[in-house]
């Protein structure tokens, strides 16, 4: 009786609000969704029976051959220099040739005609680690950026990932990425 | 001047705040059912290598998993393996050799397209999950079979390292 006149207290659900957002922000942070990122390559289709390869010119081949103890030699139309692997991982030097090759415009007699007419040959073997696979990848990807970003910045003003759709793919068109994988040769 | 009351009287009346916690609830369910974290249970040890010059993927739904590496301890025991390398497509785990006479990732490919729209297909994406251990022969034969496959696209799945310059 005394209640009915009195009424129940009513609970304060001031806080509650207080415990919701934690749990949300609990959520908020811990379901950290791990973005999925990595090299992006698109390979070639199943050579069909009976089409001719189209030769390419030595000089518009730069070849990069990584043996079964992860060493690198590199060099245009034949692999002749050593490669040595920074401490640090990076393969500057890979990084450099590759920029002068793709950016010669016929300039000196060995080395690409065109951008577009340049290609990388990627060559590995049977044993070669996945690391040093993705090193050289991973250097090969970085020098075309690089180029991609320079050229931009001279056409447009702007870096390359600023740009929109149609303007990156122009560059892109100027700088087509050529990296050929053959076959991996058993030892 | 009358219009300026001094503090007291009435007063504002406070907003109700009751329906606070029932929008930030909305909220969060609305996190906890959209973060569907899709998991295969992964049978073989990963641990990518890094790189810089990485890519973001797009569109996570249409990509598709491969997961190469040596499997892991309990699955060492289990199953009697050792620690060569093997390829994981979903749920199983297949030695490189029947990868090659199975062709089993044209059928893993199919069973995904066959799970997509078709004119979502050519936008599908395969992930190479690789451990950075496994030596090129088996990354290979999958790419082979891939090529195959016709599923062109690929991704290798990295560490987004710090750059050194």
């Amino acid at each position: 009786m005394a209640s009915k006149r009195r009424g129940l207290p009513e609970i304060n659900a001031g806080s509650m609000a207080d415990i919701a957002f934690l749990l949300l922000i609990f959520f908020l942070v811990t379901t950290t969704m791990d973005v999925d990122s990595g090299i992006a390559r698109k390979l070639p289709p199943m050579p069909e029976e009976n089409v001719e390869i189209p030769e390419i010119h030595k000089r518009n081949i730069f070849v990069v051959l990584i043996n079964k103890n992860n060493k690198i030699l590199a060099g245009i139309g034949s692999p002749t220099n050593v490669i040595e692997i920074n401490g640090d991982g990076s393969i500057s030097s890979l990084k450099d040739d590759v920029k002068t090759f793709i950016t010669n415009n016929g300039g000196k007699p060995n080395s690409s005609d065109s951008p577009d007419k340049a290609v990388v040959s990627l060559q590995n073997q049977e044993g070669t680690s996945y690391k040093t696979y993705i090193q050289v990848q991973n250097e090969l990807t970085k020098a075309y950026n690089e180029l991609r970003n320079e050229k931009s910045n001279v056409d447009y003003g702007k870096d390359f990932n600023r740009l929109n759709n149609e303007e990156q793919k122009k560059i892109k068109d100027f700088y087509p990425m050529k990296v050929s994988e053959a076959e991996t040769k058993a030892n | 001047m009358s219009k300026f009351k001094k503090g007291g009287g009435k007063g504002m009346p406070a907003i109700s705040t009751a329906s606070l916690p029932d929008i930030v609830f909305m909220l969060l369910f609305f996190f906890m059912v959209t973060t569907v974290m899709r998991e295969t249970t992964l049978k073989v040890t990963v641990t990518p290598p890094e790189a810089t010059e990485v890519k973001k993927m797009e569109k996570k739904s249409l990509v598709s998993y491969i997961y190469i590496g040596s499997p892991t301890k309990s699955q060492q025991s289990q199953m009697n393996l050792s620690t060569k390398a093997l390829v994981q497509l979903n749920d199983v785990i297949y030695k490189r050799e029947e990868i090659i006479a199975n062709s089993e990732i044209r059928k893993f490919i199919d069973s995904e397209r066959r799970q997509k729209d078709e004119s979502e297909i050519p936008y599908m994406t395969t992930s190479i999950k690789a451990d950075q251990n496994v030596t090129m022969g088996i990354v290979t034969d999958v790419k082979t079979e891939l090529r195959k496959a016709d599923a062109l696209k690929i991704n290798y799945s990295t560490k987004k390292a710090k750059d050194a310059n």
